[in-house]
């Protein structure tokens, strides 16, 4: 966190004691950035810190903080500090300890999280420390108390780390709803954010600002040193460059290589069944047992935190790691940071690179090794991106109306509210700035009695409102439901997987474990395990050997292709020029798909169709990564059906989509049309799992349905509701419910992607171009290699289920009795 | 499209709305409706939508149609609690008189509902026999040829083409036939549960519900319901 300093700084001077002196006996001056935070406290500014990991940048926002209560010891809690992670939290919390144990300060730091004990809980609500970190969701529970007002009436700053991973989804909604609240009980609140590097600094400005619009209430925007320009490498394979695949593992001897040649690396990967399958190969290779570590989010916290701990201690080489290193604890001496399969954005990638050498006068080091051709085109893309210095625009959010519900039930608990008064608070949080009355409204009404247009449930209101129209709970069991399911994040079904039914090894999805039999072996926590059976909440495992392994195949968590770096692959493809920075195979690819068809326009849409093994195949090149992609197969496969193409199935890449009928598909251009975002839209909507899963999601977040606690089952104290049978039900009878509005609002963005999807369909309307070849084109190649793994068309369930049972028939499952046949 | 069993030498029709249709005796049975189930769980401060009971009588309107039976028997927990009928919507309940009005109508007692309402029509009773068939709530112990039950939501799980398909389900062994439920907020029971497995004597075969049809599977053949689609958990 604070780092030895860089060229030319301002003197210690500037600094007032103990500090100065304490940075002299370091032989420390303070960065340039850290001195403007100072000043803009000094003036009592909110400001926006953008700066790269290590450079002082926390500090940066503590100094503050520190300075004042040294000059004017107080009791009370002063600063709040919020980060997306508790180890973050815990981890700056050690870090603080030091330099107010070295300067003998007076002030007392604590952490709350979800891990702190329900005594210290209470009594840091009683007798508050001067300084306090923690978490969105736990300052949303503080704010639902009753004493909350009482609480942050002194607060006279709040620092939110991290902002650019909070900025940007529910959880930041829900944060941004608090720092609205806080700001209404502690008037003179000044806000501070950290951030790394964005593309858009206006959006996370606008986020911070006390009025939820930074041309309305001004957030100063100080940048941290920025260091060299990145090495940024390709490891260009021995052998050819594959055709599919994301694995890599064919690049596995060379990574290994530039893991021994460097002191300490981290090797990112996208998935975790990428970091079991990679961590697997370098162990294969690691002749000299050189000490190399995995890390994912499955893994149980207490080994991760070993993994940290050695991380720190510089006594690991390597570390494998998903995005679970992507945030947080800095490491100071890595070294080298490896990226394994493509890298979806450049912003992710810079972050990413950024974990690699905090010194800021070296240059950071990365490599990244593509697994196949189309990644290879990416990471040329992001590494001219980057040269360019050109990021992934985000987009301004719009604040999720289920988020809301949770804070406006929050807020009831905490006292009540007219709703007046509430909807202008709320309205000063950033995401919430354009919200209309109604929505505002609506999300009330749902928090009150449900919200629907069905009269009925009056009597069973959960807010009341009193003779001055405040509104407050109705009783106690709302406020105790309200903190049981506090928070944005809605987990997937867990099970413990644990070693002889004693170690736990981590948490894997329910689901995948219910698709294995009792022997079946799978790759977990960088091992081979076989699979014995289910105890409880647990998969209870012993090692094994053997070949062929299953990997835990796990749903979300693939970012999709960004746009900014779709449009960059795309110019490569259309510049012969550019290719010859890439390996011969590859260029020979690009001209063959030159010669047998076209290649895809920087513009427009190239759909080919192609017969293959009886089956017709079109291929569509529309670079909007996978999640519309999924959502585009899902929406023409509907289309096709009914033009009587008899589609089969489709598969779709980051790239394309390619979907197999048995008839050709007539009138290509029609079937893109943009009308397809309407009833086909509406239709698969009712049956998409995943608009089901978005909309369990919503119902959890907004409070209508508990979220499901490990081990609950069994007190019977929870009661659980089949979220799809609702979303049926009301989708039928009350399309526009506030919950189904935010449903889509999710679906506009996410695993859905319809807004991308949308938007590239307006975009090629009129200016697509069909191919018609009489055999496969080199550039579909890829994708119809991933087939493997089809999807099938959503409609066919019934066809399955058919051949599912003509083959159990066909197994002559002799039944007893003849009429058990199928009708 | 529907499948065809035999039970107790009753020929007996599996309908894929999760009606059971006797030609024979003109006799529709359904199981479980658990109307007003939504502002069951309003009343404990969990404001589900209320439109379950609408959409419950709904489907069982179009069966009615399809089928036209002379008789209906509803097999049990009809009424999601005892104070069920007093929330009902007055449209709702309208319709509902109306159905029961125009059949032969039999409310089997339940679990939920010992004692089904008497002022909607119809007549109220624990069981009834009609020979070579009996129609309880919940299945007696023991062996008993021909009893048709609701009660346990049966629900089963099958793999195709690495795709899990679940869903609602009937269950048999020739001798007893359990219904699935037919209500809109009714969840299910893995039918491999012993409190379903364990009611049979012969061969498990199980009537998985599709979207537009019935499919046959062997209980070997099943995989279990996750627990992640929660299921009845609440009765």
């Amino acid at each position: 966190m604070i780092s030895p300093m860089t060229a030319p700084a301002p003197a210690t001077a500037d600094l007032p004691e103990p500090f100065a002196g304490w940075f002299a006996r370091r032989g420390w001056r303070p960065h340039a950035h850290q001195l403007e935070m100072l000043a803009a406290a000094a003036r009592g500014e909110s400001a926006l810190l953008i700066a790269p990991t290590g450079g002082g940048k926390t500090l940066a926002g503590f100094f503050p903080t520190l300075i004042e209560l040294t000059r004017q010891p107080r009791e009370g809690l002063h600063s709040l500090y919020i980060s997306p992670l508790k180890a973050l939290a815990v981890d700056i919390h050690r870090n603080l300890e030091q330099p107010i144990a070295e300067m003998g300060l007076a002030i007392r730091a604590e952490t709350r999280t979800g891990d702190t004990p329900q005594a210290k809980r209470e009594r840091q609500r009683r007798a508050p420390p001067q300084l306090l970190l923690t978490t969105p969701e736990s300052l949303a529970l503080l704010l639902s108390y009753e004493d909350s007002a009482r609480l942050f009436a002194g607060l006279r700053s709040v620092i939110v780390d991290e902002l650019h991973a909070l900025a940007d989804n529910k959880r930041g909604d829900l944060l941004a709803l608090g720092l609205a609240r806080l700001a209404a009980l502690a008037p003179q609140l000044r806000r501070i954010g950290l951030s790394a590097t964005v593309a858009d600094t206006g959006l996370l400005q606008d986020w911070l600002s006390p009025e939820g619009d930074a041309a309305k209430a001004p957030v100063r925007l100080i940048r941290g040193g920025e260091g060299p320009q990145a090495e940024i490498s390709i490891l260009m394979p021995r052998e050819r460059m594959p055709w599919s695949g994301h694995m890599a593992l064919h690049a596995m001897p060379e990574v290994m290589r530039a893991i021994r040649a460097a002191g300490c690396t981290i090797v990112f990967v996208n998935t975790r069944a990428q970091a079991e399958l990679v961590f697997q190969a370098l162990w294969r290779l690691n002749d000299d047992n050189l000490p190399i570590a995995l890390h994912h989010g499955s893994l149980a916290a207490e080994q991760r935190r070993k993994v940290e701990a050695a991380m720190a201690r510089g006594a690991l080489k390597a570390v494998v790691a998903t995005s679970s290193l992507d945030l947080g604890i800095d490491w100071g001496a890595v070294d080298l940071v490896i990226q394994v399969g493509a890298p979806k954005g450049a912003s992710r990638l810079v972050q990413r690179i950024g974990r690699s050498n905090h010194r800021l006068d070296r240059p950071s080091k990365a490599l990244l090794v593509p697994g196949n051709r189309f990644e290879l085109l990416e990471c040329r893309a992001a590494i001219e991106a980057i040269a360019a210095a050109e990021l992934d625009r985000e987009r301004r959010r719009e604040g999720a109306l289920d988020v809301l519900a949770q804070h406006i039930t929050g807020i009831a608990a905490a006292g009540g509210f007219q709703a007046d008064g509430l909807f202008a608070e709320v309205r000063r949080a950033g995401p919430y700035r354009q919200l209309a009355r109604r929505e505002f409204d609506d999300t009330l009404a749902f928090v009150a009695t449900g919200g629907y247009a069905l009269g009925g449930y009056e009597r069973f209101r959960r807010l009341v409102r009193d003779g001055g129209g405040r509104y407050h709970v109705a009783s106690p069991d709302i406020v105790r439901r309200y903190r049981m399911n506090v928070g944005t994040i809605v987990e997937q079904p867990m099970l413990q997987v644990r070693l002889g039914g004693r170690r736990l090894l981590g948490e894997v999805e329910e689901y995948f474990i219910q698709g294995l039999v009792p022997g079946d072996t799978f790759v977990f926590s960088g091992e081979l395990l076989r699979f014995e059976g289910v105890r409880e909440t647990a998969a209870i495992v012993t090692r094994a050997t053997g070949e062929a392994p299953r990997i835990p195949a796990y749903a979300g968590g693939r970012l999709p292709l960004t746009t900014n770096l779709a449009a960059r692959v795309r110019a490569i493809l259309a510049s012969p020029p550019l290719w010859r920075r890439l390996p011969p195979e590859v260029g020979e690819w690009l001209e063959m798909q030159e010669r047998r068809s076209v290649l895809p326009m920087p513009e427009g849409l190239l759909v080919e169709l192609f017969p293959r093994g009886g089956k017709e195949y079109l291929v569509a090149y529309c670079f909007e990564g996978r999640n519309a992609h999924q959502t585009l197969g899902m929406l023409l496969t509907r289309r096709m059906e009914r033009m009587g193409a008899n589609p089969l199935g489709f598969v779709a890449s980051d790239y394309c989509l390619a979907v197999w009928s048995l008839a050709p598909p007539r009138d290509v251009p029609a079937l893109f049309d943009r009308d397809m975002l309407g009833d086909d839209l509406e239709a698969w909507m009712a049956e998409s799992t995943m608009l089901k899963r978005t909309f369990r999601n919503v119902a959890v977040i907004a409070g209508l349905i508990d979220r499901r606690h490990p081990g609950w089952q069994k007190t019977a104290r929870q009661v659980t509701f089949n979220s799809d049978l609702i979303y049926d039900v009301l989708r039928r009878h009350e399309p526009n419910h506030v919950l189904l509005r935010a449903t889509r609002a999710d679906a506009a963005t996410g695993l859905t992607d319809v807004r991308r999807l949308a938007e590239m369909l307006e975009r090629v309307a009129g200016r697509i171009t069909v191919k018609r070849l009489a055999r496969v084109s080199p550039l579909a190649v890829p994708v119809l290699l991933d087939i493997g793994r089809e999807s099938v068309y959503g409609a066919a369930i019934d066809t399955l289920l058919d051949e599912a049972a003509a083959e159990l028939v066909a197994e002559a499952y002799a039944l007893p009795d003849p009429q058990g046949v199928l009708l | 499209m529907a499948a065809t069993v035999t039970l107790n030498g009753a020929e007996l029709t599996l309908d894929p709305s999760g009606a059971l249709w006797w030609a024979e005796r003109s006799t529709l049975a359904v199981a479980d409706l658990h109307l007003e189930k939504g502002s069951g769980f309003a009343r404990q401060g969990r404001l589900l939508p209320p439109y379950d009971t609408r959409a419950t009588i709904a489907r069982l309107a179009v069966v009615l149609r399809r089928y036209r039976p002379a008789r209906v028997v509803a097999l049990g927990d009809s009424f999601h609690d005892q104070e069920a009928l007093a929330r009902m919507d007055a449209a709702d309940l309208a319709l509902l008189q109306r159905l029961v009005a125009e059949h032969d109508w039999v409310w089997i007692a339940g679990n939920h509902d010992p004692a089904p309402p008497r002022g909607l029509g119809g007549t109220v009773r624990a069981e009834l026999a009609l020979a070579p068939l009996v129609f309880r709530h919940e299945p007696e112990a023991g062996h008993v040829d021909g009893e048709v039950c609701g009660h346990f939501h049966p629900k089963a799980a099958v793999r195709a083409r690495g795709r899990r398909i679940s869903g609602r389900c009937f269950v048999t062994d020739g001798g007893r036939l359990v219904l699935p439920a037919f209500g809109s907020y009714t969840g299910g029971l893995d039918a491999l549960d012993p409190a379903i497995s364990g009611l049979f004597e012969g061969q498990v075969r199980v009537y998985l519900i599709g979207r537009d049809a019935i499919y046959l599977f062997a209980a070997e053949r099943l995989e279990g319901v996750r627990r992640s689609e929660p299921a009845a958990s609440v009765r």
